[in-house]
């Protein structure tokens, strides 16, 4: 069994209290962005530092996929939607875990967590970051 | 700045031609296009091609296909608004006084199912973040949770814009639905569902420009703007997927619209017909907002009052929209102009507007950009 990897480098790290996402912070207009960029896509200001985020915020808007996407590689179906941070307010478009819109509304604390997506064709799992109803992750 | 005149305009049916090449399908609008402005090789001194999925130099080809070829050709994409974005470069040159005639053209063959676009990095295909119509649904949701829309409003606008599509020939779908039947339609990504999403197909759509008046009923380009999303603006035609949405901003429409407004010397009092983006039902309201044909907030209110339809005082897509046509495209932008020229010259058979004089065309897409043309009879 081969390590996990990323759906992408540098998009969220493991913590010892759970995932985050590694946002990119403008030295100028201090705005956050996702994901991180040496350069700001509010201001156009160079040398933006990324740094960890999350891991909880509030559900803004949300449905569910269930026909497959082209070169979508996890299962159906999958929830998707916008969650906005708590504190900072990035509104991050996410995969959320719930697929049953019933169990999802306006403002809905939710928690991120990193899920297995696929598995490449040497076995090797790959892992992404999803949104998860708090208290369910 | 000089005055730019539509003299020639042509459409090749939006639908699906699995036998026509497509080229083909551009040959055939712009042949028609230059038969209307009475005009050949040598008639036109550039040449602006739309199109999103043609591949490498799709205008040349088709000006090639007809011995055409010899002039600037400049081929456009600009997502949903690649035949406003090609239109508005040409009537910039005419007005200008850089060439005095133009060929505009637009044509495309979309894959089918849901659409693959190169907008997007791999890994966000990978992960599910790239699928279009749940951008349309949370688009969707948005606006019902402000702006007191209802399913049975998007219901309403599919059933009003196939109503309109029965008279199109050029349309895809000529069968008028009932709002039943839109509402049991399969959901593809609440709130949407499948007839309340226009389908993507095939067409080809063509307008001469030229700084005088042809021989067909004189209408003249008041504006055609386009503008692209200020940064941050997320969730208009499409997030740029980055960060925080800046619910301040201007969206591409509204920038567009007011910029339009003003060249144009009009506001949406003074417009008689209107055809705008309808990529979804929830897409044709937003735009009414955007583009001030009811109050910002007020479109569920707007469609159940009957806004857009044709005995209202503002008919919309009299040509069925997306929603009927479906959605070629580099080639749906230049069909609402040519819908419109037909509409100002009393020329649009069973589903003509009574006096329609001036008219107004919207697009937006990926990118996120949008364009806005203004047009006027004489
Ligand atoms: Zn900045």
């Amino acid at each position: 069994m081969s390590d996990a990897r990323p759906v992408a480098p540098d998009l969220f790290v493991a913590a010892s209290d759970g995932a985050r996402l590694l946002a990119g912070r403008c030295r100028s207009c201090a705005r956050h962005h996702f994901p991180a960029s040496p350069v700001c896509p509010y201001c156009g200001a160079d040398g933006a530092a990324a740094e960890p985020v999350g891991p909880t915020g509030r559900l803004w808007l949300w449905t569910v996929v269930t026909t497959r996407p082209p070169g979508y590689r996890g299962t159906l179906p999958y929830g998707f939607g916008v969650v906005e941070l708590d504190r900072i307010g990035l509104r991050v478009v996410t995969r959320l875990t719930e697929t049953r819109l019933g169990h999802l509304h306006a403002g809905q604390p939710m928690r991120l967590v990193v899920e297995t997506l696929c598995a490449d064709d040497d076995g090797t799992p790959v892992e992404a970051w999803a949104f998860a109803p708090e208290g369910e992750a | 700045m000089r005055p730019v005149y539509v003299t020639g305009v042509g459409l090749h049916a939006f639908g699906r031609f699995p036998d026509a090449s497509l080229t083909a399908l551009g040959m055939v609008a712009v042949q028609r296009a230059l038969a209307e402005a009475a005009i050949g090789r040598g008639g036109f001194q550039a040449a602006f091609c739309g199109s999103v999925y043609g591949g490498v130099a799709t205008g040349h080809k088709v000006l090639t296909a007809l011995g055409l070829s010899g002039v600037p050709t400049v081929n456009v994409e600009a997502g949903c608004a690649s035949g406003g974005a090609a239109l508005a470069l040409a009537s910039a040159q005419i007005a200008s006084g850089a060439c005095d005639t133009a060929l505009v053209f637009g044509l495309e063959k979309m894959p089918r199912g849901m659409i693959r676009s190169s907008f997007f990095e791999p890994w966000r295909e990978e992960a599910g973040l790239a699928a279009t119509p749940a951008y349309f649904a949370l688009r969707a949701q948005r606006l019902m949770r402000e702006s007191d829309v209802r399913a049975e409003d998007l219901a309403a606008v599919s059933v009003q814009n196939h109503l309109h599509g029965v008279h199109n020939p050029y349309a895809m779908y000529r069968k008028p639905i009932g709002a039943e039947a839109v509402l049991a339609s399969a959901l593809v990504c609440d709130p949407l569902r499948l007839l309340m999403l226009c389908a993507p197909n095939e067409g080809a759509a063509a307008v001469v420009l030229s700084s005088r008046p042809g021989d067909a009923p004189p209408v003249r380009v008041l504006a055609a703007v386009l503008r692209s999303h200020l940064p941050g603006s997320v969730l208009g035609e499409h997030t740029p997927l980055a960060g925080l949405a800046d619910d301040a901003s201007p969206t591409p429409s509204e920038m567009a619209a007011c910029v339009a407004y003003e060249a144009a010397g009009v506001g949406p009092a003074d417009l008689h017909v209107v055809e705008l983006q309808d990529t979804d039902a929830a897409r044709h309201i937003l735009s009414a907002e955007e583009l001030g044909l009811c109050p910002r907030g007020g479109g569920g209110a707007w469609v159940r009052g009957g806004g857009g339809s044709m005995g209202s005082r503002l008919p919309v897509n009299p040509s069925g929209g997306l929603l009927s046509k479906g959605e070629p495209l580099g080639a749906s932008a230049l069909g609402q102009i040519v819908e419109l020229a037909w509409q100002l010259r009393g020329a649009a058979g069973a589903r003509q507007v009574a006096d329609a004089r001036v008219g107004l065309a919207h697009t937006v897409g990926r990118g996120a950009n949008a364009c806005v043309v203004v047009l006027r009879a004489g």
